[in-house]
């Protein structure tokens, strides 16, 4: 793989607690790319997300940037004191510079991610799926280079979370911004997805998400224009966990992913 | 009129316009608790002020600013972090108010006017109270005016402003000290035990009827003035103590604003 790189992080490790969250985890985002990391709850794919953002300091292990890069965060839930009174309109205005908060490019935003309706609702106001594209909203008024997510769709309905895998997809296709996203649902990835990075403290596999597969069930159940964006990604792993999380060899050790060591 | 009537006029008007904006951080930020610790750590200001020969005033705002670092540094999690903050600042309220009783009992030879501290004496401002008010106003209102936008978007969520590269950090720093400074100046009107809620009662009077947070800070600064010149009136008229006057002026208007809300729903 080229060097050609947004943000790379490499031999991550990070210890909380004595409890080791992450291992020798590495991940890379080029250019335009979508990249998921997708693992068991506790895989640590929050913990290297925010360690690649610089929210979190890695005990072993360095992030590097390219020079400049403009960065759009969507954390994972945004809780508002309601003690805080703020229309969705005031609440973008603090994520993108002084001077640079024109009312007009705010609603184009909105509009762009579907919720030019409540502009002007308390924030408190609105519903979670409102919400989450309110926050991404607020990351693409940065004009990022680079789009992370961590779990876009929580708290969303599985109709929803088609639609804003969508709207992730055609934002990319639009603005040719990298997307870094986390998902913990081992199962369901986006078929938009350029590659994808399983995370189980170390990284377990990577690689490009076999093409969609459209199984019977999103079929009958979500119709097919949902599945459609919606792939199953089967993926076979060189080893398994046991209970301790631990690496144990697996026996068949063909598979068509790139091999991380695990040492 | 009277001109100390006037002189005290001004004065709360000064401490209100700052108490509004600053009181409305306090709310939102949830650190209520801090501002009783910063005015129980300013009464030590001003006995090591008076111990020392320097203006009371000087003392309480290095003493402000010291227990404002200490805080805004010491909050760093790793080991010293399983204690809540909220134990923390118990800690530092109720020791300095102690060590502050300790010391004065060793000052025989200064008069210690513990409850004019404690209740403030808004009726004695003096001109040059006013002047030193007026200018330290205009400073912590100027730097709030700069800090303003980071500090609301650190305080709606500080990771996402960490990201959007406001130095929160620094930020904090800053609200904390201009919050010391504005207990400091706060204090000599309504006293050490009412300037938390000077700062918190016309904020939340304010909540109900603001759409935005800039509404929210020129709303609690207005509540605040009505407290003030309610409060003096009464003072002046049924022979009240003025600063809890002004407290209480403030309380029956959070009543109102309340009773209003709930009507206009």
């Amino acid at each position: 793989m080229s060097d050609d790189y947004l943000i790379k992080a490499d031999g991550i490790e990070v210890s909380i607690g004595g409890r080791r969250i992450l291992s020798h985890a590495d991940a890379r985002v080029g250019a335009g790319e979508i990249v998921t990391l997708i693992g068991p709850n506790g895989a640590g794919k929050t913990t290297l997300l925010r360690v690649m953002l610089g929210l979190m300091s890695a005990d072993r292990g360095t992030v590097q940037r390219r020079a400049e890069l403009t960065i759009g965060y969507m954390p994972q839930k945004l809780v508002l004191d309601p003690a805080l009174p703020l229309t969705v309109n005031g609440f973008l205005g603090l994520g993108i510079p002084r001077g640079d908060t024109g009312h007009g490019r705010r609603l184009a935003v909105l509009d762009e991610v579907g919720a030019g309706l409540v502009a002007d609702s308390p924030i408190g106001d609105i519903s979670g799926g409102e919400m989450q594209r309110v926050l991404m909203a607020r990351a693409l008024l940065r004009e990022p280079d680079l789009l992370v997510l961590d779990e876009p769709v929580q708290g969303v309905d599985v109709v929803g979370q088609a639609d804003l895998y969508a709207l992730i997809r055609h934002i990319r296709d639009d603005r040719g911004c990298a997307v870094l996203m986390v998902s913990h649902d081992l199962h369901v990835v986006m078929a938009a997805t350029d590659r994808v990075i399983c995370l189980n403290q170390h990284v377990c596999c990577a690689g490009h998400p076999e093409t969609v597969s459209r199984h019977p069930e999103f079929v009958s159940m979500f119709g097919e224009n949902v599945a459609a964006e919606l792939a199953v990604y089967h993926h076979r792993h060189d080893h398994d966990h046991d209970v301790h999380g631990d690496v144990v060899p697996h026996h068949d050790h063909d598979h068509d992913h790139e091999d991380y060591s695990h040492g | 009129m009277d001109d100390f009537l006037i002189r005290a006029g001004i004065a709360g008007l000064l401490v209100a316009a700052l108490a509004g904006p600053l009181g409305a951080f306090v709310v939102w930020r949830r650190m209520a608790y801090f501002g009783a610790t910063l005015s129980h750590s300013a009464l030590l200001g001003i006995a090591l002020g008076l111990l020392m020969g320097v203006a009371p005033l000087f003392g309480v705002v290095a003493v402000g600013i010291v227990v404002a670092l200490m805080l805004g540094f010491g909050n760093r999690g790793g080991k010293a972090g399983v204690l809540s903050e909220d134990t923390l600042l118990g800690i530092m309220a109720h020791g300095t108010l102690a060590v502050v009783l300790v010391v004065i009992s060793f000052m025989d030879d200064v008069r210690f006017g513990l409850m004019g501290y404690l209740f403030g004496d808004i009726l004695a401002v003096g001109t040059g109270d006013l002047y030193v008010l007026f200018g330290g106003s205009v400073v912590v209102l100027l730097a709030l005016a700069v800090l303003w936008r980071p500090l609301l978007a650190a305080t709606v969520n500080e990771e996402l402003a960490r990201v959007e590269g406001v130095p929160v950090a620094a930020v904090r720093i800053g609200y904390m000290v201009l919050l010391a400074v504005t207990v400091a100046l706060a204090m000599k009107i309504v006293g050490i035990l009412l300037v938390t809620s000077l700062l918190i009662i016309p904020a939340a009077a304010a909540r109900w009827h603001s759409r935005t947070p800039e509404q929210m800070a020129v709303l609690a600064a207005l509540v605040g003035g009505v407290s003030v010149l309610g409060g003096l009136a009464a003072s002046y008229i049924v022979d009240t103590p003025s600063g809890p006057s002004i407290v209480v002026v403030a309380l029956v208007l959070f009543v109102l604003a309340r009773a209003m809300a709930t009507v206009t729903r």
